[in-house]
């Protein structure tokens, strides 16, 4: 196999990838890193460089149609990236002395957790009605928009929701990926904003977060041209059109078919990384 | 005291964050595109050896080298150049929305996202990280 072979694969791999990843709603990113090394044999360190490009790729041509629907709230999504932005760049300096296998097994341990995320059923809970101290002082509180017109919400327990949004960060700068499942934990679950304005919040904050770790991975010298260029315009078409699918698919099986791929591709890596197939 | 009425809303500055992030991907992707066809024609027949990790050369590592070499017209460097694009994009919503605070006249909101505009240029100057 030539370059020219390669890369028309990985561009076909991308763009399937990103159309699943969008519609699914587990991103597109999650997927490359297996992709690129178990089904093509690409370091770990390549993979995770081109699958950063393109988790800044999905998120900031997702957002551009997130923003019309009013969802995301700015406050939260600007303080918690200082969170989410320390940790990127702290992830990716650890990442450099990290054993390459470890890498493998947290990969393949944020891949089940996002897996189990995605399928996990979702309802909003009734949010706090007592104002918070600290979400008042950062001025956190919001609305957004319902079928019943705009719906006021409250934010609560700031300090967790902050800590988690560091962890995020440092997943993402360790592994390449957007850490959506952890952003989303720490919105919905600790800080109790209401489903979709976590969600597109998250959304907004990942091109952030990723564009603090790709710097570091740029310079680094993790960042091939030749595989980041098929990987970010594969996953680039294939998110966009699943967004543009995504208002009349029926995605509940697809969900848990994508998951269970997941899944699999998490047990994969874990099981790679203990058998010491990635090494230095 | 309350802002008397500001001409920038959050949701009208939301809108041009979604035009500017758009924006930036688009054209990233158009110099990426452009620049992976002379890419392919050069390398197109060599051997991929990825499974072997080295370095990338310095030209295609550091902002100066990258813009250096495109200037060069080298295929490599402007599909990098087309990346850096892609990474300023976020960069430049966030430097956008220290304007769209100030205009609220939210102090409090121009400090914190000038404190992630610092880490963000710090994490692409910094070199020996």
């Amino acid at each position: 196999m030539n370059i020219f072979e390669l890369s028309g694969l990985l561009f076909i791999g991308s763009l399937i990838a990103g159309f699943l990843g969008s519609l699914t709603g587990l991103g597109g990113g999650v997927v490359i890193v297996p992709l690129l090394t178990l089904g093509f044999g690409v370091d770990i360190r390549y993979a995770i460089g081109a699958s950063l490009i393109s988790v800044i790729a999905t998120s900031s041509g997702a957002a551009a149609a997130y923003v019309r629907e009013g969802f995301s709230n700015i406050r939260v999504g600007m303080f918690l990236e200082i969170a989410t932005t320390i940790g990127a760049i702290a992830g990716a300096v650890v990442a450099a002395y990290l054993k390459l296998s470890w890498i493998a097994i947290v990969f393949g341990l944020v891949l089940l957790y996002s897996a189990y995320e995605s399928v996990r059923s979702r309802t909003d809970l009734l949010g706090p009605t007592q104002p918070d101290r600290i979400a008042s002082l950062l001025r956190l509180d919001g609305s957004f928009p319902t079928s019943q017109g705009m719906q006021p919400y409250r934010v609560t327990n700031v300090p967790a929701g902050f800590s988690l949004m560091f962890t995020a960060g440092v997943l993402s700068g360790v592994l390449g990926i957007g850490s959506g499942a952890v952003k989303v934990l720490a919105m919905d679950r600790a800080m109790k904003l209401p489903f979709k304005v976590s969600t597109t919040t998250s959304n907004f904050m990942i091109g952030v977060t990723a564009a603090a770790s790709a710097g570091v991975y740029l310079n680094r010298g993790y960042i091939d041209p030749g595989l980041a260029m098929p990987v970010m315009l594969g996953v680039l078409g294939g998110s966009l059109t699943g967004a543009r699918f995504l208002a009349g698919a029926k995605v509940k099986v697809l969900r848990i078919v994508f998951s269970i791929v997941v899944a699999l591709l998490g047990l994969e890596m874990m099981y790679n990384g203990f058998v010491g197939k990635f090494v230095q | 005291m309350k802002a008397p009425a500001p001409a920038m809303s959050d949701k009208r500055a939301e809108e041009i964050i979604g035009i500017l992030l758009r924006t930036g991907v688009t054209i990233a992707a158009i110099v990426v595109f452009a620049a992976g066809i002379p890419y392919l024609i050069q390398h197109g027949s060599a051997k991929p050896d990825y499974h072997i990790f080295q370095s990338e050369p310095n030209h295609l590592r550091h902002i100066s080298g990258i813009v250096k070499s495109s200037i060069a017209l080298d295929p490599a460097a402007i599909i990098q150049l087309g990346i850096l694009i892609l990474i300023a994009t976020p960069v430049a919503r966030v430097a956008f929305s220290v304007f769209a605070f100030a205009e609220e006249r939210d102090w409090m909101y121009v400090v914190v996202t000038l404190i992630v505009l610092a880490l963000l240029l710090f994490s692409l100057s910094a070199t020996n990280l």
